[in-house]
């Protein structure tokens, strides 16, 4: 069987990503690994508390000789107008996590909105990586 | 720290018009929360995103409001003041021209709101039950 283990977000700077994804988010440091053999790659991963079979790897943009230049900047680049990626959550309650996220300072793009699917809110993290937050409704009997 | 790259600050902007359109929000309001000068902003905005902080804004408030027309009853004005624009003259002008029908036409091509509307079964229940004549009539004042 495959299972998802862990996915990747790009991010500018992995030490203010780890600040937003644990003070504000809440989550928790899976790994955190500098590799001096490896030109200090640094394998960072933070998942919610209580989701043990998953992660969020925050990849930092590597230069040459991984990715050249120009592109390390074009990442650079769409990262920071929110078009790198999206991960979604989902929450018991929305509007709960809204305001306790919003308390921490967390920037939100969508606030809560009633949807034919659940009620449904977004933010970014710093680097401008795009995550929704949503409670799913369960499906309404007839 | 490395900072981010200057986009992450339009991108900041551009994410106040999709979280607060409801409110009398402008473009002076959207530059300074990119932290440039509304002039710079403009050009910058432009070039990041392929069309001005203006009409960014504008269409996200007609997308609210076209949704709004779909999904609710809601009268015009109701639905121009409710994605933050103040004439519900320029509201129906610009509507036009973006979606080539007033904004009630627009509406009247999809099914009513009420279609959609997920009413909880103990309402369409209660709300629903018709009543016969006969309601009532045994404790009604005897009309004789």
């Amino acid at each position: 069987m495959i299972k998802i283990a862990a996915a990747q977000l790009w991010v500018h700077d992995q030490d203010e990503a780890l600040a937003f994804y644990t003070q504000r988010l809440g989550w928790e440091v899976r790994t955190d690994v500098t590799l001096a053999e490896m030109g200090n790659f640094r394998w960072l991963t933070v998942a919610p508390a209580g989701q043990e079979e998953i992660a969020v790897v925050l990849m930092a943009i590597p230069g040459p000789p991984v990715f050249e230049p120009e592109t390390s900047e074009q990442v650079r680049q769409l990262m920071a107008k929110g078009t790198a990626g999206t991960v979604f959550l989902t929450t018991d309650d929305c509007r709960a996590s809204y305001e306790e996220l919003s308390s921490r300072g967390v920037e939100f793009v969508d606030l809560p909105e009633e949807r034919p699917y659940g009620i449904d809110a977004s933010f970014r993290d710093p680097s401008g990586n795009h995550i929704r937050l949503t409670q799913e409704l369960p499906v309404p009997v007839a | 720290m490395v900072f981010a790259p200057p986009a992450r600050h339009l991108l900041r902007a551009k994410d106040l018009a999709d979280a607060r359109y409801f409110e009398p929000l402008d473009v002076d309001d959207m530059a300074r929360a990119a932290g440039l000068s509304r002039a710079h902003f403009s050009r910058e905005f432009r070039r990041a995103f392929g069309e001005s902080p203006h009409a960014y804004l504008l269409t996200r408030r007609l997308e609210r409001a076209a949704a709004l027309l779909r999904l609710t009853d809601r009268s015009v004005a109701d639905v121009c003041f409710s994605v933050g624009l103040q004439s519900v003259g320029s509201f129906t002008t610009s509507f036009t021209r973006t979606y080539g029908v007033s904004p009630l036409a627009y509406r009247a091509t999809f099914p009513p709101a009420a279609a959609y509307a997920v009413v909880p079964s103990c309402v369409v229940r209660a709300y629903g039950r018709p009543q016969r004549s006969t309601f009532r009539e045994d404790s009604a004042p005897a009309r004789d």
